[in-house]
């Protein structure tokens, strides 16, 4: 069993064990939430051995070229030496929380240095005990500050503090950002279909008015689903970007009741109703990893190429 | 060895270049891959075995079964074959789905305008790795 030596402090590696889980198994303390290689809570960086590739799938190239690795999903095959990832974290200050309903929160985020993203690209937020989480960027990048949606998790220590506790002027950190779910330019008269539930609307919003401020002329459907009517938010600011851009619709769907302007239904029977056939069009799904599965075969096999699909599943977490 | 590796040796034997060369390469597969994908995930006799697979990973293994088909170059063993689809074998996976599989192949190559001697060719190749798809 590899060794895994960790600001100075030697470990046995258990057997098909990840690195996070040999640490924590420890009592080293380290950030961790989706545990599938997802958030990048849980990042480290090896001074000494090398980590399976897998590990560091989707990590920049600067980042893998220092050697930094996700614990999580590294199950090693050699000695290594690690320590922390510090001094990639920016310092950030919560400037607004907004309930935009009992169970949406927005939550405005300043960084102390201008951070490089897209709008839907998503970030990990830390707090000072270490307690971190992802989400799913609504701002666009020359907007001051970073616009988040909190879906309140039930037990969720997060989602329940921001709700709660969480004050402005709350110091936090943010590191990223991460994720390949947002908009590019190069073919702006290509329709584009935006699918997500809860507060998937966060990256789809995101990308709507991303796309929509880099010119994109052709058709965009954004399509928002929720369990009832409740679940549904933002929505007199996404009317208003249909208002000022006629290429740009919006289509918000609930499983159960109604309401005017609303289609009730299943999201992706509203989808097909109004769009039988997307060979040619470009897709967006964000959300539950469910859903968001069924969805990109949905679009799929109504013709989406499969390099036109781009999605953001939101993974659970599942401790700490 | 216990198992064959499918790069066939009468294409070289025979100066013939692969049915992959002379289809174009990666491209090529590029083409077939979601016609292929999306005709096998709409037939109800098949489409079960895919339930709950990650597409992206399907596509990438797509990908990999087309480029062998084509006679490209690949590392698959029948080993592979017969490991990757043992749960399918387990969950009933049998001759009329394998035909099935390979009907769509076929029709997807129509589809693409292939000429009928590559397609046959490649049906061909395809066709070899039943016993072991079907763990016989």
């Amino acid at each position: 069993m590899p060794t895994i030596t960790y600001s100075g402090r030697a470990y046995a590696g258990g057997d098909g064990e990840t690195v996070l889980e040999t640490l924590l198994r420890h009592g080293e303390e380290i950030s961790n939430s989706c545990r599938a290689g997802a958030c990048q809570s849980c990042l480290l960086r090896a001074a000494a051995g090398s980590v399976p590739p897998v590990a560091q799938y989707g990590l920049k190239p600067t980042l893998i070229e220092q050697g930094y690795f996700l614990s999580c999903v590294c199950r090693p095959e050699q000695d290594l030496v690690l320590e922390p990832a510090g001094g990639l974290e920016v310092p950030a200050v919560i400037t607004a929380l907004e309930r935009l309903t009992p169970t949406v929160l927005r939550a405005r985020i300043r960084t102390e240095s201008a951070l490089d993203y897209r709008s839907g690209q998503y970030i990990t937020l830390r707090r000072d005990d270490g307690l971190a989480r992802s989400y799913s960027l609504a701002s666009l990048p020359d907007e001051d500050g970073l616009e988040l949606h909190i879906r309140r998790a039930p037990q969720g220590r997060m989602s329940g503090w921001l709700f709660e506790e969480a004050r402005e002027g709350q110091s936090m950190s943010v590191r990223g950002p991460a994720g390949d779910c947002f908009y590019t330019g190069g073919n702006p008269d290509q329709p584009l279909l935006l699918a997500g539930t809860g507060t998937g609307l966060a990256p789809l919003a995101g990308i709507c008015r991303d796309a929509v401020r880099q010119g994109h002329r052709g058709p965009i459907h954004l399509y928002h689903g929720a369990l009832r009517p409740e679940g549904l938010y933002l929505r007199d600011e996404l009317l208003e970007i249909t208002r000022a851009n006629p290429n740009v619709q919006y289509t918000p769907v609930v499983l159960h009741g109604e309401g005017e302007g609303i289609t009730t239904g299943e999201l992706d029977k509203a989808i097909a109703a109004d769009h039988p056939k997307l060979s040619g069009w470009r897709g967006f799904v964000c959300g539950d990893p469910a859903i968001v599965r069924m969805l990109k075969k949905k679009l799929f096999l109504a013709g989406m190429g499969s390099k036109e699909i781009f999605a953001d599943a939101f993974i659970e977490a599942v401790c700490s | 060895m216990l198992y064959p590796r499918y790069n066939f040796k009468f294409l070289e034997e025979t100066k013939v270049s692969s049915v992959y060369e002379q289809l174009g390469g990666q491209p090529a597969i590029d083409a077939a891959v979601d016609i292929f994908y999306r005709k096998v995930l709409s037939d109800d006799l098949i489409s079960g075995f895919f339930e709950d697979v990650d597409m992206d990973k399907q596509i990438g293994k797509q990908k990999a079964f087309l480029t062998m088909a084509f006679g490209g170059p690949n590392n698959y063993t029948g080993a592979d074959m017969r490991k990757a689809h043992a749960h399918l074998v387990a969950r009933g996976l049998n001759d009329s789905h394998f035909d099935a599989v390979a009907g769509h192949l076929s029709a997807t190559l129509q589809e693409l305008n292939v000429p009928q001697n590559l397609i046959d060719q490649v049906m061909a190749i395809a066709g070899s790795t039943r016993n072991d798809v079907l763990g016989r």
